[in-house]
């Protein structure tokens, strides 16, 4: 079953480069947080690979396979490089 | 404890004042400065962005970590965004315990964990005209330098 939902996306540093934007709204049929990026990867030539950033759902970490709802705020979170 | 993103320099003396606290026997700061070469490259300009609202959590956490591993009294760390120059101060950390062998393991406890968890991008502006995102993964090359006459690959 695929129920479409709308997730608000924000993007930091080198991801935000990538798409030339800060944030957006979509409309997905994504299940998990993988599937998501996955789509998103194909979409805008994103060129890192899931394993290799992290996800946050509603400002918290998250694993990657976890549930995507109507309405999360999804960020995926290149390496870090603080400090 | 506090973690904090800030936008303007990092000021040493409001960071360290809250420390005042006789049963503190030591205090350790550590500060990272902006450097000028990365990789054999000149850096000129650095600039941090922040995913500030999880940023200030994960900073949070592992300056709890640190106060429940280590006995230590307090541990605060501050950590720049936006643009910076050579020698600024982007990061700063500090630590009072009763005794230093605390305050110096929890400290580089606390600089070491931020540069691995805490969601900080760093961006290097380079004297050749490149720019790019840091970007710890094997393989990933986050700028293609461009070839520009000093290459021996082709000619």
């Amino acid at each position: 079953m695929s129920t479409a939902k709308t997730v608000e996306l924000a993007y930091y540093a080198l991801m935000r480069e990538q798409r030339g934007l800060s944030s957006e709204k979509r409309t997905t049929s994504a299940i998990t947080a993988r599937e998501l990026y996955l789509e998103l990867k194909e979409e805008f030539g994103f060129n890192l690979q899931m394993e290799d950033i992290k996800v946050a759902i509603n400002g918290e970490f998250a694993d990657n396979d976890m549930s995507i709802h109507d309405g999360d705020t999804v960020v995926f979170i290149p390496p870090v490089t603080g400090g | 404890m506090m973690f904090k993103i800030f936008e303007n320099p990092l000021e040493k003396m409001d960071l360290e004042s809250p420390f005042s606290n006789t049963g503190a026997g030591g205090f350790v700061s550590f500060e990272g400065w902006v450097r000028s070469e990365n990789e054999g490259q000149q850096v000129m300009v650095l600039e941090y962005e922040a995913y500030t609202e999880l940023a200030e959590k994960e900073g949070e956490r592992i300056l709890i970590e640190a106060r429940d591993k280590f006995d230590i009294i307090g541990a605060r760390c501050g950590h720049r965004v936006g643009r910076l120059q050579l020698g600024d101060m982007a990061v700063w950390v500090g630590v009072s315990a009763a005794h230093r062998n605390e305050a110096f393991q929890a400290c580089r406890y606390v600089i070491d964990e931020v540069k691995r968890r805490v969601p900080i991008w760093k961006k290097e502006y380079y004297k050749s005209g490149d720019s790019g995102w840091l970007c710890p993964v094997e393989g990933y090359v986050h700028a293609p330098p461009e070839r520009d006459g000093e290459s021996t690959s082709t000619a």
